[in-house]
């Protein structure tokens, strides 16, 4: 059995209900009994919005975690409905772009048929819950994260109280001292660690990028797991009544955070916390352990004598010792490895599969993955359990399908919003600036010396890319129908977050991918042996950087 | 408007004044004893920004509560009716006013809401519709329905 959620009757229940619930609105809209203003907070509580070119729904992948048959589905709705592909999104979903609104019911009906739906993947609602795309597999977690993220998705779906939020609102949650899932650039992070060998949490609230971004900051140390809910619903409940709703760029709660302060607005959750706490919402070991249930590792064979098949190959073959490196990660089983999908091949566009693309990752997660696969938030993808025995033939069936490039966490790794090409708000375009920089850093030994680095593009000031947490960060403006480029350095998502600092004047379209090959250069000049480029920054500051890129112009 | 109460339209005894006095939180405040020595039955109209706080646990002394939706994207009203339903232990008609739409009956129903001024003709067969459509639910809230959980740990 896949270790995913699966639904009893009443989960599906609530999925069919709420696609007969939508068609009707559909068909209440094209009738026209429905304004468009009345059925747009519908149709975004369904993830349809209304794009450039045609409407664009995005779909909820819990916590990242996507069966094989899944994931079929998913080929085939691209198929169907869509132009043969989808987008994976740094929200661990995914996204079709050619979308018409008549067939929205017939495609969440399709959706349906294995479990899936696109609740709450939009509007001004808690949106779909992500966690750490290793989790259940990572030799440094402490517990699979996904628990609680399921256990924070039920509670948060369709939740009476809080469909109608001052703006959106995004949970992520770890269980690791690792922080893959990016806590501290969302509404409220939670990471589990324990205390005197009880489980608890710390909590993060106000963290976001958009316009404003801001780091979360930590209003509880250790909330006991039992607490997990009534805590949550008193810090939405605080938001709701006294976030702003004069002003949509003030809206998110991270504005509420920052004009209280931290400590202010944490005396009104415990306030508001103190009368609810031992109601309805205390969270049961029982319950923990019901959720749990579904997150059963898989039947792993017992490899006291691992098969080292693999490191006899990489000995032979030097591109598969590369995508070993870089593409594959510790698991906390013995003789297991955790497998990197790279979305990103050279000149591509990141987060894009193609429907073939996604069966044959169907296809071979069912043969070495346990049925698994992962959506990560860098717009990757995970085969999470694959035996070391089997590296060499996911690493060959991969590379049939274009998706062994090995690159992840380096620098053609990059991040990148939709921007101009399918995006209504973008202001310039972010995909080609993707796709320019990756074919310029190309190289695959010069990336590897590079190390680390993580590029993030967004079209616009909403930031959508990420660029605030990149370790280098663009965004593209628009001035007088030209577009241009404002570079920041610095930033990271990590579990040291920091948000980039502006480094000096933007650059053209052609001039950013030039500015970017420059500080690598700069870089690999500066830093001390095995130094990333993060700890180089941190150490230099930008003054080094700004003179390569600006002096000698 | 017309009233929707119980799943059925009926009129409105509070429009002519014959079922009681509607003050506003406001006037509640600075005349909170002259209207209860007037023994008449009281009504309170409250703003998604009034807090709730305020009025406590004289809400039990009202006939009705009406909370104002502006827009139907102001959730504020919600969190007011929960903690009117839930902290101060009102059980009189609690009603949602102002822009009152099909598609948020059921939500509003769950926060304790059992009256609405809605506009559209059709308000009885709406409701009826709008509260049936999704007939489970996860969390709990003012209406107490046995959450899917709870209902999973009950089978087992
Ligand atoms: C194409 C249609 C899209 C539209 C119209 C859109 C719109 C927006 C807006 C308006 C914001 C700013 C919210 C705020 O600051 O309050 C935002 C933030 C964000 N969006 Fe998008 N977006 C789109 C696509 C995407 C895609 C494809 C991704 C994932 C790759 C994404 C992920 C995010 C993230 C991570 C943030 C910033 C985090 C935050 O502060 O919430 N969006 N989006
Ligand atoms: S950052 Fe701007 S351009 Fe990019 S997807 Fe978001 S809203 Fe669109």
């Amino acid at each position: 059995m896949v270790a995913i959620y699966h639904y009893d009757d009443a989960d599906r229940t609530l999925v069919r209900e709420r696609v007969a619930q939508f068609r009707d609105q559909v068909d209440r809209r094209l009738s026209g009994a429905l304004t468009e203003e009345e059925f747009r907070p519908l149709r975004l509580m369904n993830g349809l919005y209304l794009q450039l070119h045609a409407y664009m729904l995005r779909v909820a992948i819990p916590y990242g975690t996507v069966s094989a048959d899944q994931m079929r589905v998913l080929a085939a709705i691209a198929r169907r409905y869509d132009r043969d592909y989808g987008h994976f999104t740094t929200r661990q979903n995914i996204q079709f772009n050619w979308i018409k609104l008549e067939e929205t019911p017939d495609l969440l009906h399709d959706l349906a048929q294995v479990d899936m739906h696109a609740i709450q993947t939009s509007g001004n609602v808690i949106r779909n819950v992500t966690a750490d795309h290793y989790a259940g597999a990572a030799a440094d977690e402490l517990d699979d994260s996904r628990i609680y993220a399921e256990i924070i998705r039920q509670w948060s779906t369709l939740h009476p109280e809080f469909s109608f939020l001052p703006r959106k609102f995004k949970i992520a949650v770890t269980a690791s001292a690792t922080d893959r899932a990016a806590l501290k650039v969302h509404d409220i992070g939670v990471r589990l660690h324990e205390r005197d060998g009880a489980p608890g949490f710390e909590v993060m609230v106000g963290g976001g990028q958009g316009r404003t971004p801001m780091i979360a900051k930590t209003i509880r140390d250790f909330l006991p797991e039992h607490d997990l809910l009534s805590y949550l619903e008193a810090i939405l409940r605080v938001y709701n009544r006294q976030g702003r709703r004069d002003n949509k760029y003030k809206a998110r709660i991270k504005i509420l955070v920052h004009d209280l302060g931290a400590a202010a607005f944490a005396a009104k959750v415990e306030a508001e916390w103190a009368e609810i706490k031992d109601g309805p919402l205390g969270l049961p070991e029982a319950e923990v352990a019901r959720i749990r249930h579904h997150f059963q590792p898989p039947a792993f064979r017992d490899l006291d004598a691992p098969n080292s098949l693999h490191v006899a190959k990489a000995r032979i073959d030097p591109a598969f010792a590369r995508w070993l490196r870089i593409n594959t990660h510790a698991h906390k089983q013995p003789g297991y490895a955790i497998v990197d999908v790279s979305l990103k091949p050279v000149g591509g566009i990141p987060g894009d599969a193609t429907a073939d693309q996604m069966d044959a990752l169907a296809d071979i997660a069912a043969q070495y993955s346990f049925d698994e696969i992962r959506v990560t938030h860098t717009q990757n993808l995970v085969l999470p359990h694959v035996e070391e025995g089997a590296l060499h033939a996911v690493w060959q069936a991969l590379g049939r399908h274009g998706l062994a490039t090995p690159n992840v966490g380096l620098a053609s790794d990059i991040i990148s919003c939709p921007g101009m090409d399918y995006c209504s708000l973008a202001t310039a375009r972010s995909i080609p600036i993707a796709q320019a920089i990756s074919t310029r850093l190309a190289d695959l030994d010069a990336q590897e010396d590079l190390g680390v680095l993580g590029i993030k593009i967004s079209g616009c000031i909403n930031a959508c890319g990420h660029h605030h947490v990149g370790h280098i960060g663009i965004l593209g403006l628009e001035k007088n129908g030209q577009e241009y480029y404002q570079l920041t350095l610095g930033g990271d998502p990590g579990a040291d977050a920091s948000l980039g600092e502006v480094i000096g004047k933007s650059f053209s379209a052609g001039g950013i991918v030039d500015a970017v090959e420059k500080i690598t250069v700069a870089y690999r000049a500066l830093r001390t042996p095995g130094e990333a480029f993060i700890d180089a920054y941190r150490r230099l500051g930008p003054a080094p950087f700004k003179e390569t890129l600006y002096a000698a112009a | 408007m017309p009233l929707l109460k119980n799943g059925t339209v009926t009129a409105d005894p509070w429009h002519d004044g014959t079922a009681g006095l509607i003050v506003t939180l406001e006037q509640w405040r600075a005349q909170r004893d002259t209207l209860l020595a007037r023994n008449v039955p009281l009504g309170l109209r409250l703003a998604p920004s009034d807090d709730v706080e305020t009025v406590g646990d004289d809400a039990r002394r009202f006939a009705l509560i009406a909370i104002d939706f502006p827009a139907f994207t102001d959730g504020r009203p919600y969190s007011s009716a929960r903690l009117l339903r839930e902290r101060y232990g009102y059980d009189g008609e609690l009603r949602a006013t102002g822009q009152v739409l099909r598609d948020q009956l059921s939500f509003m129903q769950r926060c304790g809401f059992d009256a609405f001024e809605i506009a559209n003709p059709n308000a009885a067969q709406d409701f009826a519709a709008a509260v049936g459509e999704i007939s489970v639910v996860y969390q709990p809230a003012g209406d107490r329905e046995p959450t899917i959980a709870a209902s999973a740990h009950r089978a087992a």
